[in-house]
């Protein structure tokens, strides 16, 4: 089973993100698993959501404490929890930042990074002031890490994202073609 | 009639309609609606809660009180603008 | 048959749109909301013709439902917690009735302190009421429950309501894959409802009246007692007709997993049945004999079912997400009270768990399944165990 955790803040299209690559990897035959940690809901609290996917059933239903790779929708979260609690050695932890990997400091793990902010920006996702990034992020995710085909998510973003079907397909893309990965 | 959980209907009601509860037994003041003062306007029978008055198809003829479901509200009696229903204590009545 | 990955609460919402329930009547409470919001778009768009009631509270939900249900509609409605539990009242009306309703409860931990996370206290306290009650543990047995509900529950022997419960969060808003069958096999497998007795102006009856302690109130109860448990008949028989058709089952009343040489099964309902199957093959891997036994139908009582898991295993630990203060938990207390009369005295503990949506991990299991195994051989040690319970106090 592959476990994969999202951090991010209210509004930013986090539990859609972790439902966005569920369906992904659905379409490639896995079983898969998506859900929140569920807060009281507001703009810009940090929210967590999980996605679980597996080549047969999944059944473990509680939260995801030690996954595989972490998603994180907003640098600033870096400071405010600690996002790597659990990470595997070998697991990817994918960063929203204009910095390049080499540029982090003091966060483990297989270090990517991807502006998803300027990607949504570009595309007319949310505002300016409060872009939604979830499409960009998968994107990267994809490149990243390679659990899932770009088609698969473009096509699930086609099919399942609440808005702007088209934008979300050209961010992800585009997310998937500048993601940064350390160590290459 | 019923005699135990074997001839019951499942759901808890009534063979009959409430045709067969007899309500005019409640009643202490009896309304007496006067033919002559009646100008047929129904008014009493749209207030009735018990749907203890009739009227005819026609239209025509004053109002009929049934007694057997009338409990004795007044309302009748209150709402009618000609003052043509007097309730009258069933005891004294001869 | 269409797969797709939707929520548990999306589940619900298929299923009633797939069981062509005719009138909803609901109000809106965390997290519930979705189930309602995705039924009235379905009725906003036509896809499904159904009558959509805004009520003012859950109490005048039932009410609706009832009433809708009295004139010959298949009715439905969702809710949780303080929702639920408003509805009480109603709750015991709608079986007095012999209204097979069926409803979607999200269950939910009641206040205070506030929490909207996983508990069953709601529905547990509804035990009396005479609804079925069916624990889900996954959002494919949500949508199938729904539609086996309405044919267990308008069958002439039974009519009685019937609620399905989905942890909240773990099921209401997680998404898992389902299989939506296709309305021609619905329409098949669940006929229109057409209940004995209804409100009809050409066959007017006296609906709910008084009955006086000579007549029949007692009379009236009992056959609903007749009904409940001719209902444990029927849930078998439907979920047999339902496999034949869509060719799944969710285990019948008590849904055993590798039970059948096991001397340590846990008792559990809802979204940790599913967790515990994974540890209960982690176990059988190291060659321990340890099975799960998932009450999937608290009401009717499993009793018969509970009865043979006694003949076999030597511990039976019951895992309650609820407690009923002053007797341990309300699944424990049955199972036990079940037991008595009969011959087979496994030793039973009650472990108290997951209260308030803590999160019940593998490792929560297998602390409970390592206690369970200790018990075969020193006996019971405790009769009630709160776990994972935070004591503090240094």
């Amino acid at each position: 089973m592959i476990e994969i955790r999202f951090h991010g803040r209210g509004g930013q299209g986090a539990v859609v993100a972790s439902n966005l690559l569920a369906m992904a990897a659905f379409r490639e035959g896995k079983d898969v698993q998506a859900f929140p940690y569920f807060g009281v809901e507001r703009r810009g609290a940090p929210v967590t959501a999980f996605t679980k996917i597996d080549d047969r059933p999944v059944r473990i239903k509680s939260m995801i404490y030690e996954p595989d790779h972490v998603i994180v929708m907003d640098s600033s979260l870096l400071k405010a929890v600690d996002v790597t609690q659990g990470l595997k050695n070998e697991g990817v932890i994918l960063i929203n930042t204009d910095k390049k990997p080499g540029d982090i400091q003091g966060v483990k793990g297989k270090i990517a990074t991807v502006d998803a902010t300027a990607i949504a920006v570009k595309h007319g996702l949310g505002s300016k002031e409060a872009p939604i990034v979830n499409t960009a992020i998968l994107g990267a995710f994809a490149k990243a890490t390679g659990i899932v085909k770009i088609e698969s998510l473009v096509e699930s973003i086609l099919d399942s994202a609440p808005a702007k079907k088209n934008e979300n397909a050209k961010a992800a893309k585009e997310a998937y073609e500048n993601v940064l990965i350390g160590g290459e | 009639m019923f005699k135990g959980y074997k001839d019951l209907p499942v759901v808890p009601m009534t063979w009959d309609t409430t045709m067969v509860n007899m309500t005019g037994g409640w009643r202490t003041y009896k309304p007496i609606l006067d033919p002559e003062k009646c100008n047929k306007c129904y008014i009493c029978w749209k207030f009735c809660p018990e749907a203890a008055i009739d009227v005819d198809d026609e239209l025509k003829e004053v109002p009929i009180i049934d007694y057997d479901h009338c409990k004795g509200c007044a309302i009748c009696a209150n709402e009618c603008p000609k003052e043509a229903i007097e309730m009258v204590d069933e005891s004294i009545e001869d | 048959m269409v797969k797709k990955v939707i929520t548990g609460n999306y589940a619900s919402s298929y299923g009633a749109k797939l069981a062509k329930a005719q009138v909803i009547a609901a109000y809106p409470i965390t997290p519930q909301t979705s189930v309602v919001e995705k039924i009235a778009e379905f009725v906003a768009s036509g896809e499904m013709e159904a009558q959509y009631i805004k009520v003012e509270s859950e109490h005048s939900a039932m009410a609706a439902c009832i009433t809708a249900s009295q004139t010959g509609a298949r009715t439905f409605t969702a809710t949780s917690a303080h929702g639920l539990t408003l509805m009480h009242e109603m709750l015991i009306w709608a079986s007095g009735a012999r209204t097979p309703v069926v409803m979607t409860n999200v269950n939910r931990a009641m206040a205070p302190p506030w929490s909207v996370w996983a508990d069953h206290l709601d529905s547990v306290a509804q035990r009396d009421t005479g609804w079925i009650q069916y624990y889900c543990e996954s959002n494919q047995e949500v949508l199938d429950t729904i539609i086996m509900a309405y044919k267990v529950g308008e069958s002439r022997d039974v009519l009685l309501p019937s609620f399905l419960t989905l942890d909240a969060f773990y099921l209401s808003h997680t998404y898992e894959t389902v299989d939506i069958p296709e309305q021609d096999e619905v329409d098949e497998f669940l006929p229109r409802f057409d209940p004995p007795y209804k409100f009809d102006v050409e066959d007017p009856h006296l609906f709910g009246s008084l009955s006086f302690p000579h007549q029949f109130y007692m009379e009236w109860r009992y056959q609903i007692s007749l009904s409940m448990a001719k209902a444990r008949e029927k849930i078998l028989e439907i979920e047999a007709e339902f496999k034949k058709t869509f060719g799944r089952s969710h285990g019948g009343l008590l849904d055993e997993y590798r039970c059948d040489d096991a001397e340590v099964v846990l008792i559990a309902a809802g979204t940790m049945a599913s967790t515990i199957r994974e540890v209960i093959d982690q176990y059988r891997d190291n060659g321990e004999k340890v099975g799960l036994a998932r009450l999937r139908v608290f009401r009717p009582f499993p009793v018969n079912e509970v009865r043979e898991l006694a003949k076999r295993a030597k511990v039976i630990g019951v895992l309650d997400r609820s407690y009923s203060f002053g007797y341990g938990g309300a699944f424990f207390a049955e199972t036990a009270g079940a037991l008595y009369n009969s011959p087979d005295e496994p030793v039973i503990k009650n472990y108290v768990v997951g209260i308030g949506g803590r999160d019940v991990t593998p490792s929560t299991v297998s602390g409970i399944l390592d206690n369970a195994l200790s018990l075969k051989e020193k006996g019971l040690d405790r009769e009630i165990e709160w776990i994972e319970l935070k004591e503090g106090g240094d």
